[in-house]
Order: C-alpha cells, then structure tokens, then sequence
C-alpha cells in the first residue's frame, strides 16, 4: 500500500531519436495522429485481447523504445487494415505495426513459433510444407505427388535458399543450417 | 487466354482438392492455366513482410519473374499471396532502386524482373476479364443456397493497394460472383471481420486466432447460412480446420461447411463433387450437397 504508483510515463524513458527512426523506417504519418482511437475500437483483436493500436502509436510518438521493441502485443495485430481504412488521419496504423514489428525483429525479439513458419521457409521453401496425407491425397487426385513448386525442383529450393542467404535472413531469425 | 497459376502453400500443400478444382473450373470455362515451375512460398505477408521486407521482396520477385518468362499474368486463389505478389510487383515496378537491388540479388541465377506482368486474385479473373453475364450462361445447376460470403482482409485492403476496390467496408463483387451462381448471399453480423489467421497470429496465438473464427462462425450460423464461402485459402483453413481446433478447446461444434469459391463456382458449373475435392475438407460439406440435390 505504500509503493507510490508508477507514473504511467517516465519522461527518462522518452527517446525522441527512437521517434525518428520508426519515422524512418516506414511510419511517415505517425505523428499526426490525434488519439481518437477509431483504430482500437475497430480492431478485432483487440476486441478480445491487450492489443491497444492507439496506444502502440502514442507510444511510438513518445519515442518509448523499450515498450515498443518489447512489446508481444505486436504480434497479436492480424494485419486485417480496419484500422488502417478508418483512421480518420491517414496514419496507416498497420503500416506503423509492421515497421514497429520489423524494428523489433532487428532487435532481436522475434516470438519462437514465428522463428519456426521462417525456418520452414528456408528448409523447405513454403511456409506450410507437404506432408505425408497431402502426398497420398494428390496422388489419388491425379495431381502429382509433390506440387510443381520447389517440392518438385530441388535447384529452385537452392535458389530460394541462397538469396535468403545473401539477405542475411537466416542470421536473422537465427536459423541452423544442418 | 492463359494465366499462371500461383499456387502458394495451403492449396497444394494443404487442400489440393481446391487446385483440382481450378484445372477442373478453368478447362470447363475455356482458359487456359500454365504452372509456375519451382515457385516458392509467396512469401507470407503478415510474417514474412513483418520480419524482413528486402527478404520478403526478393522471394516475392523470385516467383514474379518465374511469371514473367511465361508471359502471363499471375492468378491466385489466397488473399495472402494475392497482397504479397501484388504489392512487391506494384514497387518492383515503380522504385527503380528497389528493382536494381533485387536484380542484383538474382542476377546469379539468371533471372531479371522485368515488370511485365499483372498479378490478379482469381475473383479479379472472373468478375473483370470473363464478367458476370458469361458465367452465367455457363451455370448448369443454379445453387439455392443460403450462402455467408466471407471476402477475408487482404482481397480488399489496403484500398490504397487495390485500384479496382472503392471502399472496403460494403464491397459487392463477391456477393454478386455467389448470386450469379443462383444463391443468396445473406447478410450477417461482422461480415467484413477477419477470419484470424493472418498477421502470424496463428502461428503465435492459436486461441486468440480461433475466438476471432468463433465469433464468424457463430454470426453466420445465426444468420441461418448452409455454409460459408471464401476466396481465400488461408481463411478457408482457419474457417475449416478452426472448426475441429475449436471443438477439440471447448467441446462446441458448428458443422459448418466451409468452400472456396472455386469448389462453389464448380458446383454450379455442374462438375461432380469428387472432381472438386470437396471430400477433403475437415467439416463435411454433405449437408450442402444434398441442399442442392447432387
Ligand atoms: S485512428 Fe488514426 S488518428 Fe485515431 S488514434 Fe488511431 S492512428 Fe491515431
Ligand atoms: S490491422 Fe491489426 S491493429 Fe489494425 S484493426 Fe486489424 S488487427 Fe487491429
């Protein structure tokens, strides 16, 4: 009961530089955002979870770097564009998502199951790779067992890895060559 | 007039039953559809777009320029690789640095983009190149059919990125490709709301994505619809496999009958339901079958 509360904004934590570079990045329109939250209420996901796209976007105003690069709740955005076609300002608060998500990504906070859908894309060069019952369903299908994707050209599989290696995408979300 | 056809990953991968129903579909109509040899993951825009966008770029690229050496235009039947093919060919096109550094990237495997092609999404196909009055007088078995259409996100929005699409809040295109076929688009709650899928939010949080399909599923349910139809693949495995995630978490069912568009489109063309791979799905789609007496 004695803990004084923490105020809901640390001026040290504000890093106007920060604010720049999400600017930068891709998040031209943020700042003119008015905080009329037309984004959050049309969110669907926000609806049932933490998501709050108006405050990710006071918060990305205010420059707090730590909140928005360890922030999950970015993850939780669907990229559905409600929220995008209805800020009556222009923000593009999906575009400001992505770009926050991608400075995350650089920082190093990347979710687990998303290292996974990327390290199946450099494995396997889909997201969503055959499996075993898709093979016998083709084949009863007359469809050919693997599809004449990169399933079926192991050179394309080669392509698709060296680029994302010359990208340095596998560094990235940390994947381990065997 | 031929088409490439990009596959992606759920369709062949996942529901081959809805790439049989395209060759099925397309050869019934009369165009033609060339594959995309060694095309990849498109790749995944709420992901992939969200972790690196010059890698996102670049793979994107890979498979346009695969399009570009058959000279034709690309089709796609999943709102997630109809966003990624089209927007990276939309900046392939115009930012000519972005273009230089992609095409250093493939240069090594002899491949240049050159931004010769267009990227349509199949309903594009249909409602704009062969039009709705041609495929109605190719409709063999009118469908009465109460039917919830879901557009899914990515057909639509952004409106910025889609040239052809005004507002995204009461589009008509795919209500009206659904009645051309002899059923009743109804309305529903939420029609517009995402299925939950995208963003990698399955990927991450399965729950939260299935809540969001929930919440579809119910509102269509209550708006008396015999089934839902999508143009997407990515939705149609949310709508479908949701159903069997969702009863596995709290012990409810709808039984629901999820289509793609192409399956529904096949139906009504009068093509057998084993030539549409409508066997395949999670839910059985029985109850729609017999609705419309096949
Ligand atoms: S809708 Fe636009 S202006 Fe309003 S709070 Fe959201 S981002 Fe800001
Ligand atoms: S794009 Fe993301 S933040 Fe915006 S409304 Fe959709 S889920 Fe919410």
């Amino acid at each position: 009961m004695n803990e004084k509360p923490k105020p809901p904004i640390q001026i040290d934590k504000m890093d106007k530089e920060f604010l720049d570079t999400i600017i930068k990045a891709g998040a031209e329109k943020i700042n003119v955002c008015i905080q009329c939250g037309t984004c959050t209420s049309s969110c669907p996901s926000g609806r049932r979870t933490a998501l709050k796209t108006r405050q990710l976007m006071r918060k990305g105003l205010l420059g707090l770097k730590d909140e928005i690069l360890n922030n999950k709740d970015l993850w939780l955005c669907t990229t559905c564009y409600t929220c995008l076609e209805r800020c009556p300002r222009g923000v593009d608060p999906t575009d400001v998502i992505l770009t926050m998500r991608r400075m995350a990504v650089q920082a190093g906070n990347m979710l687990d199951p998303h290292k996974r859908v990327a390290g199946l894309v450099i494995k396997f060069g889909h997201a969503v790779p055959i499996d075993e019952a898709t093979r016998k369903l083709r084949t009863t299908m007359n469809l050919g067992e693997n599809p004449p994707t990169v399933h079926a050209y192991p050179e394309a599989l080669k392509e698709v890895q060296e680029i994302i290696k010359k990208k340095g995408f596998d560094k990235l979300v940390c994947y381990e060559w065997k | 007039m031929d088409y490439a056809l990009f596959l992606g990953c759920i369709i062949p991968n996942r529901y081959p039953g809805i790439e049989l129903s395209i060759k099925k579909v397309a050869e019934n109509m009369g165009f033609g559809l060339k594959d995309l040899p060694g095309a990849s993951c498109c790749p995944a825009p709420g992901v992939f777009k969200s972790f690196d966008h010059a890698t996102w770029l670049a793979l994107a690229a890979r498979n346009l320029v695969i399009a570009e050496s058959l000279g034709a235009d690309v089709v796609t039947m999943c709102n997630g690789c109809y966003s990624t093919l089209k927007e990276t060919n939309k900046i392939l096109k115009n930012d000519f640095g972005k273009r230089n550094e992609v095409n250093e990237v493939l240069k090594p495997f002899n491949k240049e983009f050159k931004g010769t092609i267009n990227v349509k999404h199949l309903l594009e196909v249909l409602y704009n190149d062969i039009g709705l009055e041609k495929i109605k007088g190719m409709v063999k078995k009118p469908l009465n059919l109460k039917i919830a259409v879901h557009y899914g996100c990515h057909i639509v929005k952004p409106t910025k990125e889609r040239e052809n699409i005004k507002s995204a809040e009461r589009p008509k295109f795919f209500d009206e490709l659904v009645e051309v076929l002899g059923a009743k688009s109804i309305s529903y709650k939420d029609k517009m709301m995402c299925c939950g899928a995208g963003g990698g939010v399955r990927a991450a949080y399965l729950d939260t994505a299935l809540d969001m399909t929930r919440e579809k599923l119910e509102n269509a349910q209550e708006a008396g619809a015999d089934c839902i139809v999508t143009p997407c693949a990515f939705c149609h495995l949310q709508l479908d496999r949701g159903q069997i995630e969702i009863r596995d978490r709290t012990g409810t069912s709808f039984n629901m009958p999820i289509l793609h568009y192409v399956q529904l489109l096949g139906l009504a063309l009068g093509l057998k339901p084993e030539e549409l791979g409508l066997f395949n799905n999670a839910v059985p789609v029985d109850s729609v079958l017999k609705k419309i007496g096949t």
